[in-house]
């Protein structure tokens, strides 16, 4: 019978194996990619003492992306988690339940709208485009849960109806590509399968603040995902007010896939699989899953850019394909063991 | 005793349906007269319009020296054919699997097969790449039986009993699965953009030789679902029922994911995926002349050309001069009526 206080402690022994193993792997994946450079160089770099190329290479190109790597993985854990506590349902996730379409549906008729390049964005557009990717993910999520509604959710018909949804959304952004001009279509088609791309400071700076904010929340509402994890039942009994607190929990997890899908593009199944391995090592509680599915996700998403950028290098696989390689298989594994 | 109760109950059934029957076969005339018009419509539209009485004579007095007979002859009448054929082959492969495995959301686009077929594409035209058109046709073929099986295998494996919900999540997690493969080759050998018209799922790359292979396979394949369509009703009234009235249920299965394979393994080696006519058909066909497999065989075959035809006489015309991908068309047409069937899960097919 482990107590609170040994969970506790079990909790930050993970978390700081986790830190390390993330900050190793991040260590490495700075060495690796299309330039590459010895970690003696990359010391340097980061002290001030480098080439000037490598300090483009790390500081303006490497740099940027992996933080956001590492926030995207983050930010999917957390909205993985939430959904899968509400709906209680264990293979929910915002890119399975359509989501991430909507949202990813919005950035595309964004890029339609302002007719410009990806590459070239303009400030104006770098704050626009979250907002975009964030209303987008709230139309598909009240879509979902308006249709899934029966007298009540039911888990099942949830996952269905958004299976529906994302395939609807799928044809709509299809539609729309095919409008966009030739080098702006295959852009958004790498995008939709999952990238990182326009990876800069700025767009850091414009996603950090709105990501703390909505995990420290998220954080914050661990106890009542809790209480809503043991059914409306249990979480009437317990006092708490089930419709207010389920829209409140579920519109910080949409929000943070929103803020994802603007960053990273669909990547679907690590909202999915981190919450899982999370539970798996420290039980049902949120507080203790939720720090930790972050990082698991934060370490997925970042080894699978690392792989996706070197394994067939010269050619960059985008992340999305490369967690859909490794995931898939850990979803079909959790399918068939479930009832 | 069961045997002699059902002849009874099929007994009075067969008088009470007298009179249905003819109506049902009064309708299946009626839709097929709306096809073949249909057919007429959707070749003399395009980015040339042809009037109607030139397709007439293009069809039945045809002179080379006319270029609109020509573009009728060798571009339009094989389009609209092979749509009429993929649509029949799709539907009828729908109809077979719900009726197997009892599950109305069950159709080859969410089945994993046309996934599995762009992956098995993929890698012939990759790893080998003097393969002939017929060669890698059946390259796609042997990937959509691998596809269903996979997911079929994991319905099987898994604990429990197979939802409806469960087969669908494999699917999706075995197509996002081959897909991912299937993309990551493609940006490594350069085949992207190979690939990325493959996936837009169309009709314009459907020649007369195509649509004789189509044919054959369609004529085959259909046949055979009629032959076994009996089998098949009372197969989908429940297994109990089927072993109890002494079929052999694995036979039956075996054949008609046999079937399945065959006409969507054509139907997508030829058109890519175009998703939902498996779906939505078999659906509508039962809401019109119930469950009896032997006509809504028949019915799903001549609903999804018809279905087929006019998504693609839409797509060439939503935004001309270019073509929207047909399955983008299905797909609006389909996922309003996957989501009511979902609302309504647990229904009985």
């Amino acid at each position: 019978m482990t107590t609170k206080k040994d969970l506790a402690k079990k909790c930050i022994w993970i978390i700081s194996i986790l830190v390390f193993l993330l900050l190793l792997l991040f260590f490495v994946s700075l060495n690796m990619g299309l330039v590459k450079i010895a970690p003696n160089a990359v010391l340097q770099t980061l002290i001030g003492n480098g080439t000037e190329r490598d300090k483009l290479v790390l500081l303006e190109f490497r740099l940027p992306r992996m933080v956001l790597a590492v926030m995207i993985g983050a930010g999917l854990a957390f909205s993985g988690s939430i959904l899968q506590a509400v709906s209680k349902n264990e293979l929910a996730d915002p890119g399975i339940i359509g989501i991430n379409a909507g949202a990813g549906f919005a950035v595309v008729l964004f890029l339609f709208i302002i007719q410009g390049s990806m590459s070239a964005l303009a400030a104006i557009n770098l704050w626009l485009l979250p907002l975009f990717s964030f209303l987008g993910a709230v139309l598909a999520a009240a879509l979902i849960y308006m249709l899934a509604w029966k007298k009540g959710i039911n888990p099942i018909r949830l996952v269905l109806v958004g299976i529906g949804i994302n395939s609807g959304f799928a044809a709509a952004i299809t539609i729309m590509q095919l409008k966009m001009n030739p080098q702006d279509f295959m852009k958004a088609a790498v995008w939709i399968s999952g990238d990182i791309w326009g990876a800069s400071w700025n767009f850091v700076l414009v996603i950090l603040p709105w990501m703390l904010l909505l995990c420290i929340y998220a954080l914050y509402k661990s106890h009542t995902l809790n209480q809503l994890s043991l059914g409306d039942q249990v979480a009437i009994g317990l006092g708490v007010h089930v419709e207010r607190e389920r829209l409140k929990v579920l519109f910080t997890a949409v929000a943070l896939a929103g803020l994802c899908v603007s960053a990273g593009g669909g990547i679907s199944f690590l909202g999915l699989v981190a919450p899982h391995i999370a539970r798996k090592i420290m039980g049902p509680k949120h507080q203790y899953v939720l720090p930790v599915s972050a990082l698991i996700g934060s370490f997925l998403l970042l080894l699978a850019d690392t792989i996706g950028q070197n394994i067939l290098a010269p050619t960059q696989i985008s992340v999305g394909i490369v967690v859909a390689i490794i995931s898939a298989p850990y979803f079909i594994y959790l399918l068939m063991k479930t009832n | 005793m069961i045997r002699k109760d059902c002849a009874i109950v099929e007994l009075a059934e067969n008088r009470k349906n007298k009179g249905k029957n003819i109506y049902k076969s009064a309708l299946l005339m009626l839709s097929c007269f709306v096809l073949v018009f249909l057919l007429a419509v959707s070749i003399s539209v395009g980015a040339a319009n042809i009037h109607l009485s030139t397709v007439w004579e293009a069809v039945f007095q045809f002179d080379s020296n006319v270029q609109a007979h020509r573009i009728i002859q060798e571009i339009r009448l094989p389009r609209s054919i092979g749509a009429c054929l993929i649509g029949a082959c799709l539907a009828v492969s729908g109809a077979i699997l719900q009726g197997l495995t009892r599950n109305p959301l069950a159709a080859p686009s969410i089945m994993g097969v046309t996934d599995g077929a762009a992956l098995a594409l993929i890698i012939s035209l990759v790893f080998f790449p003097g393969l002939s058109m017929g060669e890698q046709s059946i390259a796609s073929f042997i990937g959509a039986g691998v596809g269903v099986l996979i997911v079929f295998g994991i319905g099987a494996l898994s604990k429990g009993s197979v939802s409806p919900a469960k087969l669908a999540l494999a699917g999706i997690a075995v197509s996002s699965l081959f897909q991912a493969i299937t993309t990551a080759i493609a940006l490594h050998f350069d085949m992207a953009k190979n690939m990325g018209f493959w996936h837009a799922g169309g009709l314009n790359k459907v020649n007369w030789s195509g649509v004789h292979v189509l044919f054959i396979i369609c004529i085959v394949g259909i046949t055979a679902a009629i032959l076994m369509s009996k089998a098949l009703t009372i197969l989908s009234l429940g297994e109990d029922v089927s072993k109890g009235l002494g079929q052999n249920t694995v036979m039956i299965k075996g054949i008609g994911f046999i079937i399945t394979l065959f006409l969507t393994g054509a139907a997508v080696s030829i058109a890519g995926p175009i998703g939902f006519i498996g779906l939505v058909v078999p659906h509508i066909t039962r809401f019109l002349v119930g469950s009896d497999y032997r006509w809504v065989i028949p019915f799903s075959a001549v609903f999804g050309a018809i279905l087929l035809v006019m998504s693609d006489a839409a797509a060439r015309m939503v935004n001309a001069p270019f073509e929207t991908p047909v399955g983008a068309i299905t797909a609006i047409i389909g996922v309003p009526f996957f989501l009511y069937l979902a609302r309504g899960q647990g229904r009985r097919v």
